[in-house]
């Protein structure tokens, strides 16, 4: 795992064919990462509720007072930290995925619509894009929580919004740009409907950028995520979350560090490897990057 | 620069406020009667129909908006239900110490990412290009809270050289302002870096070159002034990253300024300190804005007023 991070220097895009090894180590970490989160919780040695006091703070495999059954050592319930691990990172990992596509789906129907039906519909989006990118998100964030408590629906709902407006002004442009084009302008003339217009004809077309967008958003939700949690304002317990249980290692920082760095180490990893990977997509996606 | 861009700037940015105090107020109405959270379930009949009226909730919903409109124009947002307190006190307590953190931060972002962009892009390709993009793709990826505490473990805990968490001396500032700035030098680099590799490659570049131009003269004289208009408002946009991210470090320093605030208000359902700081972010966010347009109509003159300019 610190390979990947001491390797970074090689990740600059590079303009020859085959992938830099810090990209490949990044893309073998993502897929363990998401064997994880689809599995991991099947896998795990204990629940990860199952707290045994007589084994409270107990460090991991590498120190002499670590305690067999439980590899990466227990919290301050005698909680098994891998279980809970495995567990946080489905969570983590899952609000991540599923508020990047939500985001996304929006951001880009709402782009559509304001290319396609202009005058009024395109100045309400683009006023709603320019009122939220004006904003801080995590504030947004914190107000709506505020005013309407913490609930897990909504903190996935909230997920979903950060960073739609995105998506909404890279697909309004792409696809004012692409309506012009020949392939357009003959699908149009033949008589095909709007949805099939944008949905089966431009929105292949445009698709690239798009998914560059995807990698950028997607770590970024995870450090919203992560973030609310930690200062205990996202996922609650019994549920575990990386952000929160990082939030509750931070108090045994003294004599049971792992506690924290061990999570904040998952959230690092996962983030820097999708940011070096999409700067690889990005690269190979538009091949004028420098 | 003219007035009339100046004037559209500015009508911008008030009605973007307005849209804000107008969200607050929505959403406000939208969490239900104030009355149900705020008094216990058991009080009588009579003794709700008193504080709806004292509140002003038996009007009419264009009434009770307009005076919500003309408190907030006054800076009343209520009084926080912890101590009664007025909720503007409380916030502009905390506002100091928030400043004091982010000017340190944007200070030391500049005085990092400008000089290691410009390096960079004149040497590109050696070894201080590799470190200044690797720091900028770590910054980027690294969470401001894990950093802190990585921080907080290796100098306060192992190292014993600063306090771990607190504000008072400048020791206290170290880790926070360092948590902070990492993530905008990296990416200011990253931007100065860009944006000079622009500038190098256009003609006018060679003809200073053909004159004899110094290096540093044609650096600093000829490239640097075209490539800070990029620069220029990249650093606007940092301001609510910035705001942003001093919510997450002043709580993992214990910095008692007014992210800390939030978050505390947030836990407690504080609504009022709560919607205060939110209207007080965007009157901050919306002056970096104006500002920023400003600073781009005023150093780059091909701006012109009527073009559509969206955000970033």
């Amino acid at each position: 795992m610190t390979d990947a991070v001491h390797a970074t220097p090689r990740a600059k895009p590079k303009t020859g064919k085959g992938m830099p090894l810090a990209v490949a180590m990044s893309a073998a970490f993502l897929t363990v990462i998401c064997l994880v989160a689809l599995f991991g919780p099947a896998l795990a040695p204990h629940d990860y509720e199952e707290a045994n006091l007589l084994y409270r703070l107990k460090p991991p495999f590498w120190s002499a007072l670590s305690v067999d059954g439980y590899l990466l050592g227990t919290d301050k319930l005698g909680r098994d930290l891998l279980s809970r691990l495995l567990l946080a990172t489905q969570v983590s990992i899952a609000l991540a995925v599923l508020g990047t596509l939500i985001g996304a789906v929006l951001g880009t129907f709402l782009g559509i619509l304001a290319a396609h039906r202009g005058g009024i519909v395109d100045e309400i989006v683009m006023t709603m894009v320019d009122w939220q990118a004006a904003m801080p998100f995590l504030i947004i964030a914190l107000a709506v929580l505020a005013f309407f408590g913490n609930n897990f629906y909504l903190f996935l709902a909230l997920m979903g919004l950060y960073g739609w407006e995105t998506y909404a002004r890279l697909t309004r442009g792409l696809v004012l740009a692409a309506r012009e084009q020949g392939y357009a302008v003959a699908v149009r003339a033949l008589g095909a409907k709007p949805s099939r217009l944008y949905l089966g004809h431009i929105l292949p077309n445009v698709i690239g950028p798009l998914i560059v967008q995807l990698t950028l958003n997607f770590p970024q939700t995870i450090l919203l995520e992560t973030s609310l949690s930690f200062l205990g304002l996202g996922i609650q317990p019994p549920l575990a979350s990386l952000g929160q249980m990082l939030g509750e290692g931070r108090d045994y920082l003294l004599n049971a560090w792992y506690l924290a760095v061990i999570p904040g180490a998952v959230i690092f990893l996962t983030t820097l490897s999708m940011c070096l990977v999409g700067d690889w997509i990005r690269s190979r996606l538009d091949p004028t990057q420098r | 620069m003219s007035l009339r861009y100046v004037v559209t700037k500015l009508l911008r940015a008030l009605f973007t406020l307005w849209l804000v105090v107008t969200f607050v107020f929505v959403v406000l109405r939208l969490t239900g009667d104030p009355t149900d959270q705020l008094l216990p379930d058991d009080v009588s009949p009579q003794i709700v129909d008193y504080y709806r009226t004292a509140w002003g909730l038996d009007r009419p919903l264009w009434e009770q908006y307009l005076r919500y409109v003309q408190a907030a124009l006054q800076g009343d947002f209520g009084v926080s239900f912890r101590n009664n307190d007025p909720a503007l006190d409380l916030i502009m307590q905390r506002v100091p110490k928030t400043l004091e953190l982010g000017a340190a931060t944007i200070l030391a972002a500049l005085l990092i990412g400008i000089p290691l962009g410009v390096l960079a892009a004149i040497w590109r390709d050696s070894w201080v290009d590799r470190i200044t993009m690797t720091i900028s793709v770590l910054g980027f990826s690294m969470p401001n809270f894990f950093l802190g505490i990585l921080l907080i473990l290796l100098f306060a805990l192992q190292l014993r050289l600063l306090p771990s968490s607190g504000y008072g001396t400048w020791a206290h500032m170290i880790m926070p302002v360092f948590t902070l700035a990492t993530a905008f030098a990296g990416s200011l680099a990253r931007f100065t870096r860009s944006a000079m590799l622009e500038v190098l490659s256009r003609d006018y570049m060679r003809t200073a070159e053909a004159e004899g131009a110094s290096l540093s003269r044609r650096i600093w004289l000829h490239a640097f002034p075209n490539a800070a208009i990029p620069v220029v408002t990249v650093v606007g946009f940092y301001v609510g990253a910035i705001i942003g991210g001093a919510v997450v470090t002043e709580n993992v320093f214990a910095w008692p300024g007014v992210g800390r605030l939030l978050t505390s208000a947030v836990g407690d359902r504080d609504l009022a300190v709560v919607q205060g700081i939110v209207v007080l972010v965007a009157m901050t966010m919306v002056t970096a804005n104006l500002l920023v347009d400003l600073a781009y109509g005023w150093l780059d003159p091909r701006v012109r007023v009527g073009a559509r300019e969206r955000g970033r």
